[in-house]
């Protein structure tokens, strides 16, 4: 875990990083985000050191950093920044193997490592291990980078804007392979960028920082529901929210008092309900409020001489979602079983409200 | 015809001149080379000394030799040795230049990623500043010695020998197959030394930075 106690950078008279108290949980992808000058970058160097704080102290596990040999403390962290970062005058293998190298493993390990890590970001060591930067494009080479800050398995990697010099196509690939590394690796990642949809791609957690200050900090979906003030709403993007589906709540849209009816009422006194609320589908709730079924219009018409109850005709095999479920999870149940409606219900199979098509047309329209 | 006979006649005095005008050219870069780099290199740690060294190394480039050499004789006497001072503060300012110059223009990202990475400020000159200035250090060895072995004609004037020693008498004797042989050997010398100089540079470089 990193821990931020009180942590302020003045530059002069200019404060860069105004009294930041933040932990880091370990395992976890934080992403820095905010206009230049809000100081994320200041933030991100001061975790190894590369910026002194003027107070305040950062503690990583427990340990207070300045009190950790600067350069001992950045051989046990990643770091990646820009594609320049590679040493042209190095090849791939020596760039890889650097910080083993400053930590004076010996060749056969490290060369092992070069060659384990080059398999892992998918370049193949035969190919590229004698190669220079240059050879590279700019994917490969950042590839090569993240690598690079992998080689002697930290705990920590900080990222400085890796991708912000590639093409949007090698940028949304190099952001699933980093996912993906997370999945396996699960490392420490604090991640500087000035970019909303790559933080809310990689971010377990994004802190929204302005004029040397965190304004919030918590995960990409809360911000996204719940914005703390204005300025974080304008820098997500008002139309943001609403652009992504995956973000809005079935609770949020849902009708919450569906017409419902009894399983024992008989189908005259169904139809009557369906016509004073015009509706051509009823819910069918038992007296205790749990979800039985729906009866829709057509089979009551179909069965109405019978004289039945409503029950007989109730479809029991419906799909339904919880509160939790988000429109993209609605939008593929009625997609797939050729639906317009999808109950939700909760865990004790209470009935708690409806998902229409109308209802959705009118959240995911007003983007 | 009689330049012929000329170098038939004088080979051995030739090839002791030629080798002399290599040795002072020699010792002089050389020693130019071994402070000059260190120098370049503090230089750059502390700016404020950079205009202070540079402009010193400056007048000594601006001084004409031959007052460079007349203004050392009272003090060092005639020979090789003032003729070697005078050569290797010529071949200085060059040095120091582009050490400094080619020092700080390696990439601030770089010497970045190499601290965040957790090398030593002693690393970092090693690893990253000096292969990557290479080429501009190297740029200016070459001007210092192509410089020097010119340079080192006139010192003959103070009695360090070399080959400006055939051309000075050859004036005074109107020996024209004299002052040919000492020129062009001088030339020749000028020449292949930068190219070989450029060949070393090639060796030195890194092939991803070629």
């Amino acid at each position: 875990m990193i821990s931020f106690k009180n942590v302020t950078k003045k530059y002069g008279d200019s404060v860069a990083v105004n009294n930041l108290t933040v932990d880091l949980e370990s395992g976890e992808t934080v992403v820095l985000i905010g206009p230049s000058g809000c100081g994320k970058t200041t933030t991100l160097r001061m975790i190894n050191r590369l910026i002194e704080p003027t107070e305040g102290s950062i503690y990583v596990n427990e340990t207070d950093i300045s009190k950790i040999n600067p350069v001992e403390l950045r051989r046990n962290m990643g770091y990646v920044i820009q594609q320049i970062g590679l040493f042209p005058h190095m090849n791939i293998a020596q760039n890889v193997g650097l910080v083993p190298y400053l930590k004076d493993w010996d060749e056969s390990k490290r060369k092992q490592r070069v060659e384990e890590l080059l398999n892992f970001v998918g370049m193949s060591p035969s190919k590229f291990y004698h190669r220079y930067p240059n050879e590279l494009s700019g994917g490969q080479q950042q590839r090569i980078g993240v690598a690079r800050a992998l080689a002697a398995d930290p705990e920590i990697i900080l990222m400085d804007e890796p991708f912000g010099a590639l093409d949007p196509i090698t940028r949304a690939t190099l952001q699933d392979e980093l996912l993906q590394m997370q999945d396996k690796l699960g490392k420490t990642i604090v991640f500087v960028t000035h970019d909303m949809d790559e933080a809310l791609k990689l971010a377990d957690k994004i802190a929204i920082m302005k004029d040397g200050e965190v304004l919030q900090f918590d995960s990409p979906e809360n911000i996204l529901r719940n914005p703390s003030n204005e300025f974080v709403e304008d820098f997500i993007g008002k139309d943001r929210l609403l652009k992504r589906p995956e973000y809005i709540k079935v609770k949020d849209i849902m009708i919450k008092e569906p017409v419902t009816i009894r399983p024992e009422r008989t189908l005259t006194q169904a139809l009557e309900k369906m016509r004073l609320h015009k509706v051509d589908s009823l819910m069918v709730v038992d007296e205790s409020g749990n979800f039985i079924g729906i009866a829709t219009s057509n089979d009551v018409l179909e069965n109405f001489g019978n004289g039945g109850t409503v029950i007989e005709i109730t479809r029991k095999e419906f799909n339904h979602v919880t509160e939790d479920a988000n429109v993209n999870q609605v939008l593929s149940i009625m997609a797939q079983g050729q639906v317009g409606y999808v109950p939700v219900i909760d865990d004790d199979k209470r009935l708690l409200g409806l998902v229409t098509r109308s209802s959705l047309v009118n959240v995911l329209g007003k983007s | 015809m009689q330049l012929l006979n000329y170098v038939q006649n004088n080979m051995s005095n030739i090839i002791r001149l030629t080798i002399e005008h290599l040795q002072i050219t020699g010792i002089s870069i050389i020693t130019a080379i071994a402070i000059g780099v260190p120098l370049g290199i503090i230089v750059t740690r502390y700016k404020r000394l950079a205009n202070s060294i540079l402009a010193t190394a400056n007048i000594f480039q601006t001084i004409p030799s031959i007052a460079f050499f007349g203004l050392l004789i009272p003090f060092l006497g005639i020979g090789k040795e003032t003729a070697i001072l005078v050569l290797f503060l010529y071949a200085l300012l060059p040095i120091i230049k582009n050490t400094y110059t080619g020092i700080n223009e390696v990439s601030p990202s770089m010497i970045d990623a190499g601290r965040g990475m957790g090398m030593t400020n002693f690393q970092i000159l090693r690893m990253v500043e000096l292969p990557q200035s290479l080429a501009v250090i190297m740029a200016g060895v070459r001007i210092a010695t192509v410089i020097n072995i010119g340079s080192a004609t006139i010192a003959a004037y103070i009695g360090a020998g070399g080959l400006g020693e055939l051309i000075f008498k050859g004036i005074q004797m109107y020996r024209n197959d004299m002052i040919l042989v000492g020129a062009v050997l001088a030339a020749l010398l000028a020449v292949i030394a930068d190219k070989l100089l450029g060949y070393v540079e090639l060796k030195l470089t890194p092939k991803g930075t070629k």
